[in-house]
Parts: structure tokens; C-alpha cells; sequence
């Protein structure tokens, strides 16, 4: 069985304006799917889709089977049993996705509770947590503000992976962080997620990024796929007039690079 | 175009409060004293809206009202307004020891009961209607000057205004052309909110004897003395509490109405 | 400047803009900069490279005026910077990295680009209307220099896309012809193919406005698009400075390395092997 199935997915606001539309992809054990395009493209409105989490005036059509679950016009209750467990996010702005005002630890023991860890276990369960996003076990009494961005999305993945979700949807998880942060973090995610065997559905707008972690791409422009394929056919010979633009950008920017320091 | 829309039926319900108190200033129909109608007589007849329980005119007493409530509230807010945002824009750029001082003072401003400030000016002066307007006016400019200071923080934030700093701007230009343009739609919201608080402040210094004295009996004095016979005769409460809730909701939906009509991201876009 | 006091290696093309050993604190803090001494001159365009925390934007607030060194000395054409000066306001204009945070919201783009010539008296004496038309034309020509069409000045900040926003942020630190530009991370908060654009744009720029281009960035793939010269600082000093070929081409310090090898790049990206 698929993990995650999207096919004819269309986002529309209140007022009928279609902001995604025909968005269709599948992802299996083990895969990682990227979603490339520019502000705009939809691609994060595609990942809050899949979750069932669009914000208040949008609507979603079309079928989004996650873990066989349809999540398009499921109630809340199903949605949750599936948030966190079948799939979890990672946004791209950890300070906002963590409560500012609950130290670290506990944060991280929320979603572990859901597995119905208490007392001593929970304490290891977190500390487990921690060391495995290559976190100091400090890092559970500090409150966000006081640990940095890069640690911040550590421990935003920890919580993500808490509840063993089969699939990660990260969402430009990296975009706020400096280069060698962002390095770590990337190479972090890739052994987490090739370790558990997860699922990887990751949305960028960073065509190198995604080339570093995932294996196929469906690249959107003003909320529809324009083509989708393999990672290296996609970057080696882009068919779609705006891949190639994607593809001469991020080649342009990096030449000078290239040539100074191949 | 939701904007025009509010700010059009907000001018409605504020016009009708205006052309009533400007009416009363020429005609009424009953002096005011005037206690020759009976007591709590009901509407219809002589007494379009019946008497209170001295046999005045009731429609006579919320005339008079209107002029009491638009001059309590405008007063008011203009006293607030300027102390507040005054006080708030210096509050707003002081940075460090003075930053602190001057929150300390208003939160003390703002903790500090208003019916004690009233009580204050009252005694400084006399229980009239100047009095409950300047007290009113500086409990609410603790308020205004608080929302004043983190809006002035927050645009003072913002790399435009180190833009205008480098391009040489003073800082009077500064606040003239860049923070008083993007805060005042907030704070005229603010300030709407507030003349309908100073409306119903008024109210209850005058039930307290702070406020103007009688006869001029403002719409809150009106609702106070209607407390007793309201089950018997609901029209001297109901009516004096309709007229507040049009001016309130008027001053708001001409405030909410102006702010988004002036705001460039709300405009339709070419 | 008295001849006993000038440094006895003078660089052969004047800096118009130097730090001597500067150092900055903030009151009872630890230094966010230590004795850091970079110089850019005249067409010779910087890179001030480092992450997050470097102190590589309180050093861009040095170099602007905007905060005085609490050690060491800023100097402006060999003179201690006077942040008040009109020659430095008029020479010497950043660009900032958020566009979004940029612009005034309640200002359109006409007025926008034209406050350094309103606030640094650049317009020609004369009547309202003239100085109006004059600032008109100047507006018009620092949008054309940008790529943005000329209707552009009668609009909001609001209609435009984050890279447009970014041009025109560049043309009101353009309208009053300054010779150094100081872009702090001018492209991150931009989309890539956006970001390849605005970086072509301001390497254009400087050739053809005589510019001489200050960049702050953590992405070295911008600063090897831009800038002659390179310095490295990490946690508050310079660890590397020189031609950015030989920086980032043979980098002499760990951190340089760290931060080439970090940069994403298509040409090694693991998927495509």
C-alpha cells in the first residue's frame, strides 16, 4: 500500500480562487518526494493540505489518501489519530512552531506522552530524543529563545519523529538557518530519516538543496506541477521551459563559486 | 468595497446623534425642569417617549443627553488623545533607564483607579462637566499612551526607518512622515473604542455625584435613575441605552470604516 | 591628519571606508567585535562573510554610522566618520535584507526612492513644482537603472513580489548616487532564481554606477558573484581577509572551509552523482 497518495489535489480560497490545482503524486516507505517552486507556487499550501491543516477559508478537493486514511473532509478526530503518527511536520520558522513559554524538555515529552510513556521512561524517552537529533541533554531546561536556530529545528524534528510518523513532510526546514547549520541539519535529516526508513516528502525552493536529499521532484509553478521525474533527469535535462529557468539560476549563482572553488 | 460601506453607516449613526443634539440646542420640546408631566407617564400622547419618575419629559432628557455624551466624549478623547499619544511617542523612542521610568509611571497611571483620579480633580476643582472630562481624559491617556509606546517600538523596528536614518532624515521627519502615518489607524481605532468608555465613565461619576449636577441629566444619569422602575416602565432605560449603543457603534464603524479605507494594502490594486 | 600619525602602510588607492582595530560591545556585554580591521577601496567591492551571531551586521552598523565603535576608529575618505555628515549619508547607502521590512507600507514607491534626496537636500533651489519634476525624473531614472517600469513609482510597496521590493529598495539607495553600496544579505530572503537576478543586478550596477559594492552574506556562492575581497569573521573577528579568488580558492582557516563545504551546490549535489 502507498504511504501517501495525492492525486487531483486542488486548493481553493472562499471566494472559488483556485491557488492549487492538479497536484498528484505518491510516496512509499523509504522514498523522498520534494516539492520545488518559488513564493507562491503553492507548495506549502500542498503540504498543509496533505495534513488536513489549510488555514480557516481555504478548501481542499481531491483525495489525499495518507496511510490509506482519506484526509480530505475527515473530521478532526480521525485527523489527529493521524497527525503526528502516520505523518509530522517540520516548518521552516522553528521559534513559532515551539511554545516560547514551555521549557525544551517538555515540549519534546508532549508528543511522547501520546505513546503512553510516563515518569522515568518519558525522562529517558526524552533524553533519548535529544541524543538522537545530537542534542546536549541541557538543552531540556532552556526555553527556545535561548538556544539557537539550529537547535531549535533539532529539537523541532525530535518532536516531529516522537511519534515515529512513517512520513516527515519538512517544510523549507532549512531556509532559516546559516549554510553550515543548514548542512548539519540537512545531514541529520537524511540519516534519521534513511535510518527509520521514513518517508520524506520535502518542499524547497532551493533546487540544490533538494538535489542533496531527494531522489524525485515535482516542480510547481503558480500552484500547478509543470513536470516531475527523477532528481538527476529533472536537473540534467529539464524539459519544462521554467525548470530550465530553475535550473540556469541555481547554475548561474553557483558558477563563480564552481570556479574559484571547484 | 467593505470599507466605504462601514465608514458610510458609521457617518449614519453618528450624523443622527449630531442633527439630535444640534436640534436641541434650538428647539425642545419641554424645558428640561420642566415636571409638570406626571410621574413615569408612558409613551404616546404629549410624551412621545413618556416620563420619568419626576414627570420630566423623557425625549427632552436624551436630547440634552446627546449634547452631554458627544461633549464628554469628544473631550475626553481629545484630552486622552493628545496626553496619551504625546506621552507614548516619548515613551515609544526613550531607550533604557528612561524607557523604564516612563513605563513605571503608566502603569501607575493605568492601575490608578479612575473614580479616585475623578474624585482628585474634583476636588481640585468643582464637580462639573470640564472636571469629568479632564478626569476621564487622563485615566485614558494611561492607556493611549501605553498602545502609543509599542506601536512607536514596533515601527521604530522596522529597517525602513534606519533606511530614513541613513538617507539623513531628522528624526521630526522621521515621526511625521513614517511613524505617525502607520500608527495612527490603530490608534484611531483605539481612540473610537475609548470615547465609548468615556461616554459610560461619565455615567457612573455622575450617579456618584462627580459629574455634571442636574438637570443635565446625561445619558448615564438617565440609565442610573431608570434602574428602579425599569420593569415597570422600560422605556426611560431602554431608550437612553439605544442612543449609547448608536453613538458607540457609529464612532466605531466610521473609525474601523476611515482606517481601512486609508490603508494601501486594503485598496483594490491596479 | 597629521603625516606622524598616518599608518606607514598606506594602500596605494584610498579606502573610502576603513575600520582601524574596531571593536563593539554593548554596555556590561562580552565584545560582539574585536579588533577588526578591514578597508574597502574605491571599485574594489568587500565580502563581510560569517554566520548568524559573527557580528558581521553590528560591523555593517559600524561602517554606516549608526553605532560608534566602543574601541578602535571608522574612517570615511582617511577622516573619522561623522555619521551626521552629509558628504558620508549622500556617499554611502545600504540596502537591507528583508524587503518586506524595508519599504514603508503607507508611502508609494515614488516617495520611497526619493527621500534621500528630499532629506539630504540633493534637489536644485528653485520653485515646488520644479523640485517635484526634478525629483520625478531622478525617481524615474533610478527605477529604469533597477528594471523596474516607470509606472512603478505611482504604486505601493504591497503590489509588488519580494525580488521586485528588493529593486526597489537598491534604486532609492541609488538616487542619490552614492559610491558604496552596503547590502546586508541583499538576496537570502529571496527565492533562488530571484536571488540569481538581483545579484546580476547589482554586479551590473557597480560596473556601470561606479559602485563599490560592501556585501554582508553567509552564502558564498553571492559573494563569489560579487566581490573582489573577501573577509571571514567568525565570532566577532576577522580569521581570513584578501582576493576572494585566493579566499575561497585556497582558504587558509578551518571556518573557510566549513563554510565552502556547506554551501549547496547543484555541481555536488549527492542525488545527482
Amino acid at each position: 500500500m502507498t504511504l501517501l497518495d495525492v492525486s487531483g489535489l486542488a486548493v481553493r480560497r472562499a471566494d472559488g480562487h483556485r491557488l492549487v490545482g492538479d497536484v498528484s503524486f505518491a510516496l512509499d516507505a523509504g522514498e523522498r518526494l520534494a516539492l520545488i517552486g518559488e513564493s507562491g507556487s503553492g507548495k506549502s499550501l500542498t503540504a498543509l493540505a496533505v495534513m488536513g491543516l489549510l488555514p480557516a477559508g481555504m478548501t481542499a478537493h481531491g483525495s489525499v489518501l495518507l496511510g490509506g486514511t482519506q484526509m480530505i473532509g475527515a473530521p478532526d478526530r480521525t485527523l489527529n489519530r493521524v497527525r503526528g503518527r502516520t505523518a509530522a511536520v517540520i516548518f521552516q520558522e522553528p521559534l513559532t512552531a515551539l511554545d516560547p513559554l514551555m521549557r525544551v524538555g517538555r515540549q519534546i515529552a508532549g508528543p511522547l506522552r501520546r505513546r503512553g510513556l510516563r515518569g522515568a521512561a518519558l525522562r529517558a524517552a526524552v533524553r533519548a530524543a535529544l541524543d538522537e537529533v545530537r542534542l546536549p541533554e541541557r538543552v531540556a531546561r532552556a526555553y527556545p529563545h535561548e538556544i539557537s536556530g539550529g537547535q531549535r529545528q533539532r529539537v523541532a524534528i525530535a518532536m516531529a519523529l516522537a511519534c515515529e510518523p512513517a512520513v516527515l513532510i519538512a517544510d523549507e526546514p532549512t531556509t532559516a538557518l546559516d549554510v553550515t547549520v543548514q548542512a548539519e541539519v540537512l545531514a541529520l535529516l537524511d540519516g534519521l530519516v534513511a535510518g527509520r526508513g521514513m518517508a520524506l516528502l520535502f518542499i524547497s525552493h532551493d533546487l540544490a538543496v533538494v538535489a542533496e536529499v531527494a531522489d524525485r521532484v515535482v516542480v510547481l509553478k503558480d500552484g500547478s506541477p509543470v513536470e516531475s521525474g527523477r532528481t538527476r533527469d529533472i536537473v540534467g535535462q529539464p524539459r519544462h521551459a521554467y525548470t530550465r529557468a530553475l535550473v540556469d539560476s541555481a547554475r548561474a549563482l553557483e558558477g563563480e563559486l564552481d570556479r574559484l572553488a571547484p | 468595497m467593505r470599507g466605504r460601506f462601514t465608514f458610510l453607516a458609521g457617518c449614519v449613526l453618528v450624523g443622527l446623534i449630531l442633527v439630535v443634539a444640534a436640534v436641541s440646542l434650538v428647539w425642545l420640546p419641554y424645558d428640561p425642569a420642566d415636571t409638570s408631566g406626571g410621574r413615569l407617564a408612558p409613551p404616546g400622547g404629549a410624551h412621545l417617549l413618556g416620563t420619568d419618575k419626576l414627570g420630566r419629559d423623557l425625549l427632552t432628557q436624551l436630547m440634552v443627553g446627546a449634547r452631554i455624551a458627544l461633549t464628554v466624549g469628544i473631550g475626553s478623547v481629545l484630552v486622552g488623545g493628545l496626553l496619551g499619544v504625546a506621552g507614548g511617542l516619548i515613551a515609544g523612542f526613550a531607550t533604557r533607564w528612561l524607557d523604564d521610568a516612563l513605563s513605571a509611571v503608566l502603569d501607575i497611571l493605568i492601575a490608578f483607579p479612575t473614580l479616585l483620579l475623578a474624585m482628585l480633580v474634583v476636588a481640585a476643582r468643582e464637580a462639573s462637566l470640564g472636571s469629568a472630562i479632564l478626569a476621564i481624559g487622563l485615566a485614558m491617556s494611561g492607556v493611549v499612551a501605553r498602545l502609543t509606546r509599542i506601536l512607536v517600538k514596533r515601527v521604530l523596528a522596522q529597517d525602513y526607518i534606519t533606511a530614513a536614518r541613513t538617507s539623513g532624515t531628522s528624526w521630526p521627519r522621521v515621526v511625521a512622515e513614517h511613524v505617525l502615518p502607520n500608527i495612527w489607524p490603530t490608534l484611531l481605532v483605539n481612540l473610537s473604542l475609548q470615547l465609548g468608555l468615556a461616554v459610560l465613565a461619565e455615567a457612573s461619576l455622575s450617579y456618584l455625584g462627580l459629574g455634571p449636577p442636574p438637570p443635565n441629566a446625561s445619558w448615564g444619569r438617565l440609565l442610573q435613575e431608570a434602574q428602579a422602575t425599569v420593569l415597570t416602565s422600560p422605556t426611560g432605560a431602554i431608550a437612553p441605552g439605544v442612543l449609547l449603543v448608536v453613538l458607540v457603534v457609529g464612532v466605531n464603524l466610521v473609525a474601523d470604516g476611515f482606517r481601512d479605507l486609508a490603508d494601501p494594502t486594503r485598496r483594490r490594486t491596479r | 591628519m597629521t603625516p606622524a600619525m598616518t599608518p606607514a602602510m598606506t594602500p596605494a588607492a584610498p579606502a573610502v571606508l576603513e575600520t582601524r582595530e574596531a571593536g563593539f560591545a554593548y554596555r556590561g556585554g562580552r565584545p560582539v567585535l574585536e579588533g577588526v580591521s578591514v578597508a574597502v577601496p574605491a571599485g574594489r567591492s568587500l565580502a563581510l562573510v560569517g554566520e548568524s551571531g559573527a557580528g558581521k551586521t553590528t560591523l555593517l552598523r559600524l561602517l554606516l554610522g549608526l553605532a560608534r565603535p566602543t574601541t578602535g576608529q571608522v574612517l570615511f575618505d582617511g577622516a573619522p566618520l561623522v555619521p551626521r555628515d552629509r558628504a558620508f549619508r549622500r556617499a554611502v547607502q545600504p540596502v537591507f535584507q528583508d524587503p518586506y521590512s524595508s519599504l514603508d507600507p503607507r508611502q508609494r514607491v515614488a516617495r520611497i526612492v526619493s527621500e534621500p534626496l528630499r532629506s539630504l537636500g540633493l534637489l536644485s533651489p528653485g520653485s515646488r513644482a520644479a523640485r517635484r519634476d526634478e525629483a520625478g525624473e531622478r525617481v524615474a531614472e533610478a527605477l529604469r537603472s533597477v528594471g523596474l517600469p516607470a509606472d512603478a513609482a505611482g504604486r505601493y510597496p504591497h503590489e509588488f513580489s519580494g525580488g521586485q521590493r528588493q529593486r526597489i529598495a537598491i534604486a532609492r539607495a541609488l538616487v542619490c548616487r552614492p559610491r558604496v553600496l552596503l547590502a546586508d544579505e541583499p538576496v537570502s530572503a529571496l527565492d533562488v532564481s530571484t536571488r540569481a537576478r538581483v545579484v546580476e543586478l547589482l554586479a551590473g550596477l557597480a560596473e556601470s554606477h561606479a559602485l563599490t559594492v560592501v556585501v554582508v552574506s553567509h552564502d558564498l556562492s553571492v559573494v563569489a558573484a560579487l566581490c573582489a575581497r573577501t573577509a571571514v569573521i567568525e565570532r566577532g573577528r576577522v580569521v581570513e581577509q584578501g582576493d576572494t579568488a585566493d579566499v575561497l580558492g585556497a582558504p587558509a582557516h578551518p571556518y573557510t572551509r566549513r563554510l565552502i563545504d556547506s554551501v549547496p551546490r547543484l555541481s555536488r549535489a549527492s542525488r545527482l552523482r
